[in-house]
């Protein structure tokens, strides 16, 4: 089920400004890694190359290579979709689809695509149990997502990830435009997770890594600076720079 | 609006540099201003009512007298003979326009849909096409209509009227659909992909689903307006005083109809003009209606 992600000398561009410069580093499985860096580092870009999301940019590209576990994400026989099908991914912004209801969102992974899916009621309730959110929306399936606070549509935006039973979860800043509540039930949901999938977590907020995640990376202008244990990195971090930005001297 | 107390005492105005009666002096002025353009923002409102429903109220009245059964169900009488309708422009309307969509629809959307979803130069071709197409006169895409079809085909069609028809609702449906799906946010487009939906399946499913209401009140308010054309109908579909007979003949529309009753010496003529514009109007008038409910979403609360 869970692979390690291995990335190996990853670069990124948009146009002809590159975002991310030799990136290599391996995330472990079922530990939640965070990645952290002031705004404009490239954190962004790095988790939407481990599930293709980048070439999707105008002018995105990407060079270097990806594994999950061992098979490669990027090649001339790879399909992107598939790879898709094997990383979830969580947006910055709440993004439930506005022509569904809730529980049409959960399952939207498999009622979009052709054909006649399984037993949809049953998925849908273990996806919204595993994302914490099944007790808050049982009784209102059929409603509106538009309806639901911003820190359940996030967690319905991740249940609706863990339906299609990835692999990999990778969350860019989901807790940003969220209340401190909400926020705390989201990082109890990550760490949930993190018994079964490998989870990337890209955060603003310094506290959330050191409350959620065992391993952290510290990017800096494109390129990643330090990475290590989370406890290690925020203790005794082995690079000027990561001391500068984790005791709050920039970004 | 209530008149609150001028200028509290409490608020620290030495430190703003202004005495308390400068203060108040500028509440006034922004109170007379607020007023005047209140004032004047109605005064547009009215300005822009009063042509709409005087138009309305006149058709109404004058249409309403020779509004009758027989008017929708039968054909035109010949001059003297009282009675008769103008069923034939009715249905003949509704086949040019059903014509129209069939053709206009399709590639409208499609070509919508494209120049939203495309960054290519031949996306910023068509769209340019799209615009000049736009700002054609309808007149002359009746002549295009009559030199491209017409003239080969050696009759006046239905055929011919519904193309030059499709000709206006193609710019107008393809320039509002491109319109409503930029509306909706890129978010929702990488949400899908995100979850290993193929690429034109998330456009179809997901971006042009969340767009369809907008997509559809655009169709009803182009439809709405090609139902009201003459000129292009007038040499395409020309006119006919029978019921249709295929559409590789002339076929008799309302606006023609109306057009040609509204020239013609006789008065009982003229009030079937005025009957039939009445249901012109009508018909409209519940195209749009019908746009705005599509328009709703399905969750959109009241």
């Amino acid at each position: 089920m869970a692979v390690p992600i291995r990335v190996e000398h990853l670069n990124a561009a948009f146009g002809p400004f590159q975002a991310l410069h030799d990136v290599t580093l391996t995330l472990p499985a079922r530990q939640v890694t965070a990645i952290i860096g002031p705004s404009g580092c490239g954190k962004s870009t790095f988790v939407r190359c481990i599930n293709r999301m980048h070439e999707e940019t105008p002018g995105g590209r990407v060079w270097g290579q990806i594994y999950l576990g061992d098979e490669p994400v990027y090649g001339p026989d790879v399909d992107p979709v598939v790879i898709r099908r094997r990383v979830g991914m969580v947006f910055q912004r709440p993004t439930p689809f506005p022509t569904m209801s809730i529980l049409e969102n959960v399952v939207a992974g498999y009622t979009l695509l052709p054909g006649r899916p399984r037993d949809l009621e049953s998925l849908a309730e273990r996806s919204l149990r595993q994302a914490g959110l099944w007790d808050e929306v049982k009784d209102r399936l059929r409603d509106s997502p538009l309806n639901l606070s911003g820190g359940q549509q996030q967690r319905l935006c991740i249940a609706r990830a863990l339906a299609v039973e990835p692999e990999v979860i990778l969350l860019d800043e989901p807790c940003s435009s969220l209340d401190p509540i909400s926020t705390a039930k989201v990082e109890e949901t990550i760490m949930e997770l993190a018994q079964r999938y490998t989870v990337v977590l890209v955060t603003h907020n310094i506290q959330q890594a050191t409350r959620v995640s065992q391993h952290t990376a510290f990017f800096l202008l494109g390129r990643l600076i330090e990475f290590g244990p989370t406890e290690q990195l925020f203790t005794n971090p082995a690079n000027e720079q990561t001391e500068a930005y984790i005791t709050g001297r920039f970004g | 609006m209530s008149q609150e107390p001028l200028a509290a005492t409490h608020l620290p105005l030495s430190r703003w540099g202004i005495s308390r009666r400068q203060l108040e002096g500028r509440i006034r002025r922004r109170r007379w201003a607020d007023r005047i353009i209140r004032g004047l923002m109605v005064a547009s409102v009215v300005v822009v009512l009063i042509p709409l429903f005087s138009l309305l109220i006149y058709v109404g009245r004058s249409g309403i007298q020779g509004l009758d059964l027989a008017f929708f169900t039968q054909l035109p009488k010949p001059v003297g003979m009282p009675g008769g309708g103008m069923a034939n422009a009715i249905v003949g309307s509704l086949i040019l326009v059903g014509l129209a969509a069939a053709i206009g629809v399709p590639v409208g959307v499609m070509a919508g849909v494209f120049l939203a979803r495309s960054t290519s130069r031949l996306a910023d071709g068509v769209r340019f096409v799209a615009q000049v197409l736009n700002g054609v006169p309808s007149i002359v895409v009746g002549l295009a209509v009559y030199g491209l079809m017409v003239v080969p085909m050696q009759t006046y069609s239905a055929w011919a009227g519904g193309v030059a028809l499709a000709l206006i609702m193609i710019p107008l449906v393809t320039l509002n659909t491109e319109e409503m799906v930029r509306l909706v946010p890129r978010d929702l487009n990488e949400a899908a992909l995100a979850l290993g939906v193929p690429a034109w399946l998330a456009t179809l499913r997901v971006v042009v689903r969340t767009a369809l209401p907008g997509i559809l009140t655009g169709i009803m308010l182009a439809l709405a307006r090609v139902a009201g054309e003459t000129a292009p109908l007038l040499f395409t579909a020309l006119n006919n005083a029978f019921w249709h007979q295929g559409l590789s003949n002339p076929i008799a529309s309302l606006p023609v109809t109306i057009y040609n009753y509204a020239i013609s010496p006789y008065p009982e003529w003229h009030q079937k003009a005025w009957t039939g514009a009445l249901v012109l109007v009508a018909m409209v008038l519940i195209t749009n209606v019908l746009a705005r409910f599509f328009g709703r979403s399905r969750y959109d609360r009241r």
